[in-house]
């Protein structure tokens, strides 16, 4: 029995599943719905199933169609992996049970289903890609089923921010692709690992580094190129905004994090600085801007600003430090993904209700949905990174490896960004209980369904903060974080 | 000059000058021809470096071309459509100023 479990190339459904489903939902928009709920449900199991043979033998590479690189196409899955692969589906659970409920006009959730599922299917196959030119392929997926998904509802500012995303993720993809070449040239191999034993210090690969970079940072909107970000997510239908926040911008963010680790290792100071200090930027500036905001959707989207940068902030400390500082990002990445999700569909669940998302004009929000109200509470206590959550475990983390080296510059953007956060979270709670000045009796009631979902995951971003052991284990898996001695 | 540094430094030019144009023109055809400039000026570059000191061709590149001839073809429909939609829509052919949206 067990060694029949062992033999699912779990890896290759979580890919195929989600197309395949997507191309039927499009065809039979009537099943589409039921569909979408049971993938992502197999999706859920196939990440268990996954996460066991991983447990069982290590990291798990499978050839697909029994090539080998640099012929075939390769899939590779460690800790990381795993755990981008945990975060998607539990997240893409969640935002399947909310959608169902969601959507007011049937032509609107018609067209959500196909593309959602198209775009789950893109986030696994990132998460699994073992080749640099692999991954532009997932990357682009992934960027267009964003952007359309952001457009969904057709309306003028989703359609201009939908624009304005699609051009910013066709920029860095180009970007990418072009670096892929230099290094394609050099090399003759795009396979991960065989570019790690090979690359050493040249002006060629330095513009590879830069170019992929560059477009990578472009597509995680890091500080100064978190333009596109505020507008799409605000903009977009709230499961939309939900999975754009939570895993889309996480997606480019690991896969930086993964040629970081196995190519580029950081010998050179001056890009990890660089990379650190416009983190630290994009915390102060992210929540600034997140407090001026008087719209809540737009609040949460400067909010993802922020904690995009605390992610940046480990690549100085990562030289001296290794895997404290990795730790620490996955498991912001992590708790970050649960706690924002839960956010945008409070958000969404309080436009639903009210039909605005005004911050001033929340009306007794905490009498009439108690449940949201709680929802955005804990998902708030992880955003600001207060005990106990998983937002804490990581930020402690990040703590930990910027006093061990003393960089106090680092360890005062936590503290400032902490209380920064706190402010705006709390800007949006003291409205919640409180009267507008007009009162609006709402004559549509929010599904418990959409209140509960929402909830369910906000707690889980809480519950992160007590089971910082296993989770740290398990992104260990088959050890992605290990130092390779490489001289770039 | 030899073609084996002329293909790829126009390959170069050409990304640059959709970068350039990408980032002056505000009308947003010309903003999507201007990332399929970019596009194939990548592309210029694939093809020209497969080809290494006089031997046959490398097949790969060529291969990836052709997917991110696919893949270009694709971002550029949905580019287009959602031009027309936010043209019958707001009337207009550039992205409004973030403080009117």
């Amino acid at each position: 029995m067990l060694s029949m479990l062992a033999q699912i190339p779990f890896d290759a459904i979580l890919i195929l599943l989600p197309l395949g489903a997507g191309m039927l939902s499009f065809l039979w928009p009537v099943i589409a719905r039921a569909l979408g709920l049971l993938t992502t449900v197999a999706v859920l199991m196939s990440v268990i199933g996954l996460g066991w043979q991983i447990q069982q033998s290590g990291s798990h590479i499978h050839l697909l169609g029994g090539w080998s690189a640099p012929l075939g196409i390769q899939l590779y899955a460690d800790g990381l992996s795993l755990l981008m692969l945990a975060a998607t589906a539990i997240v893409g659970f969640a935002v399947s049970i909310y959608a169902t409920r969601y959507f007011s006009r049937r032509h609107d959730e018609v067209r959500f289903w196909p593309v959602w599922l198209l775009l789950l299917g893109a986030l696994n196959a990132l998460f699994l890609a073992a080749d640099i030119f692999n991954l532009y392929v997932t990357l682009e997926l992934l960027g267009l089923a964003a952007v359309a998904l952001t457009a969904l509802t057709g309306s003028r500012q989703a359609l201009v921010g939908a624009m304005r995303y699609l051009f910013a993720t066709l920029l860095g993809s180009l970007c990418y692709l072009l670096g892929v070449a230099l290094l394609y040239q050099t090399y003759g191999t795009v396979d991960i690992a065989l570019l790690g034993e090979l690359l050493e210090s040249s002006p060629g690969v330095w513009a590879a580094l830069g170019l992929i970079t560059t477009g990578l940072v472009l597509k995680t909107a890091l500080f100064p190129f978190h333009f596109w970000l505020p507008p799409a997510h605000a903009s977009a239908p709230a499961p939309v905004s939900a999975v754009l926040s939570a895993l889309v911008v996480k997606a480019s963010f690991y896969i930086l994090l993964r040629l970081w680790l196995t190519l580029f290792n950081p010998t050179d100071d001056s890009i990890n600085n660089l990379l650190g200090l416009l983190g630290a930027t994009a915390v102060l500036w992210g929540s600034i801007q997140a407090f001026r905001q008087t719209r809540l959707k737009l609040l949460i989207a400067y909010s993802t600003v922020a904690q995009i940068g605390y992610l940046f902030l480990a690549f100085p400390l990562a030289a001296a430090s290794g895997g404290l500082a990795w730790n620490a990002v996955a498991y912001l990445a992590l708790s970050h993904a649960l706690a924002k999700a839960a956010m945008f569909l409070t958000a969404g669940n309080l436009i639903h209700f009210d039909g605005h998302d005004r911050i001033a004009d929340l009306d007794r929000v905490v009498q009439r949905l108690p449940v949201t109200a709680w929802a955005f509470a804990l998902a708030g206590v992880s955003i600001m990174g207060l005990p106990p959550s998983g937002g804490f475990i990581g930020k402690w983390l990040l703590l930990e490896a910027a006093l061990k080296q003393g960089n106090w510059g680092i360890v005062t953007v936590l503290v400032v960004g902490g209380l920064l956060a706190a402010a705006y979270i709390f800007k949006v709670l003291g409205n919640t209980f409180t009267e507008a000045l007009h009162h609006h009796e709402s004559s549509t009631s929010v599904p418990a369904r959409m209140e509960w979902t929402a909830f369910g995951l906000a707690l889980g971003a809480i519950i992160l903060g007590f089971t910082a052991t296993p989770v740290l284990e398990i992104i260990n898996l088959g050890s992605p974080f290990s130092a390779r001695e490489i001289s770039p | 000059m030899s073609p084996q540094l002329i293909y790829p430094l126009i390959g170069a030019g050409l990304f640059s000058l959709g970068l350039y144009g990408l980032i002056v023109h505000s009308h947003l055809l010309r903003k999507i021809l201007a990332i399929n400039i970019m596009g194939s000026g990548v592309f210029l570059i694939l093809v020209a470096l497969a080809k290494r000191s006089g031997e046959m061709p490398d097949p790969v590149p060529h291969a990836m071309v052709i997917t991110g001839i696919v893949v270009a073809v694709s971002a550029t429909a949905l580019a287009l459509a959602m031009m027309l939609k936010l043209h019958t829509e707001t009337g207009r052919t550039d992205l409004p100023d973030d403080q009117q949206t």
